[in-house]
């Protein structure tokens, strides 16, 4: 197979700023950010995470996407042998665009957050008419 | 008088940065590049495993986003368990222009060498919310066997 080789990559931990809400280590989520003239849309890679409990909030051009891990991993499983740890996913963006609030629509398949933000239509300027006496 | 100008490697500083700071952050830049790995250093390879267990399995389990269970390959021979597979990350439509890229795809593979023999005919694994799970019941001959002590009367 001819495939090309992944680049690993290690989860990316958030410096702690004293404001989370639980305990634990808080990851930020690898994205794809793409837009063209009608949207922008982010794709964020967030494994474990379920789509009723991912929380988006826009408000004066910042974008936070919060998703939350439930524990995975049984009381009675013991560890033998762990490469990395378990934590809620956390990330904010600036838009730079104005987005149409009501139009934002968000689905989760799989662990992977996909994200379209309709750009609100910029009002055309009216041609303003100059009478001539 | 010769000038001798440090390599100073990616990332500038400011023009008011002493001599001092710029050797101190020289020196830190070449021990990034060929020193000891920097505190929080993880193994280097896709996708990350963690492994735990109670009395009858071994539970294996691996992030991998995006993926299909027929995208994946899971073999067990004897205690080895390989996962093998391909992340394919699709063209969106629409004529988009992409900000960022930070998702990776490609092939991977990977084996994990477990304590006991497994019974690889009782493996399972599912794929759910992007995690794989794959559940390994230990052989039952390398199981501890409770050993009876009869008492001499």
């Amino acid at each position: 197979m001819d495939a090309k080789e992944m680049v690993p990559q290690e989860k990316k931990e958030v410096k702690r700023t004293g404001e989370e809400m639980r305990p634990g280590p808080v990851f930020i989520p690898a994205v794809d950010i793409l837009e063209n003239q009608n949207e922008i849309m982010i794709l964020a890679d967030m494994p474990g995470v379920d789509g009723k409990d991912v929380d988006i909030d826009l408000r004066n051009d910042i974008l936070t996407i919060r998703g939350p891990v439930s524990p995975v991993e049984d009381e009675k499983e013991v560890s033998v042998y762990r490469e990395y740890s378990w934590g809620d996913y956390f990330r904010q963006f600036t838009l730079a665009e104005v987005i149409d609030q009501g139009k934002i629509s968000a689905k989760m398949d799989n662990g992977v957050l996909r994200l379209n933000l309709p750009k609100k239509e910029k009002v055309k300027p009216k041609k303003i008419e100059v009478s001539v006496s | 008088m010769a000038v001798i100008r440090w390599q100073t490697g990616p990332g500038e500083f400011p023009e008011s940065a002493s001599d001092f700071d710029r050797l101190r952050q020289g020196m830190e830049w070449l021990l990034d590049s060929f020193g000891s790995p920097s505190p929080g250093f993880t193994s280097r390879v896709f996708p990350s495993i963690n492994v735990t267990e109670d009395k009858d399995y071994y539970y294996l389990r691996a992030e991998l986003p995006g993926l299909r269970s027929e995208e994946l390959d899971i073999s067990v021979v004897g205690n080895q368990v390989s996962i093998r597979g391909e992340r394919k990350i699709p063209v969106e439509k629409g004529e988009f222009n992409y900000h960022r890229r930070e998702r990776e795809d490609g092939g991977f593979r990977r084996t994990i060498s477990l304590p006991m023999e497994i019974d690889s005919d009782k493996v399972s694994a599912e794929m759910k919310k992007g995690i794989l799970k794959v559940t390994l019941p230990k052989h039952e001959k390398t199981k501890p066997r409770k050993i009876q002590i009869t008492a001499n009367k």
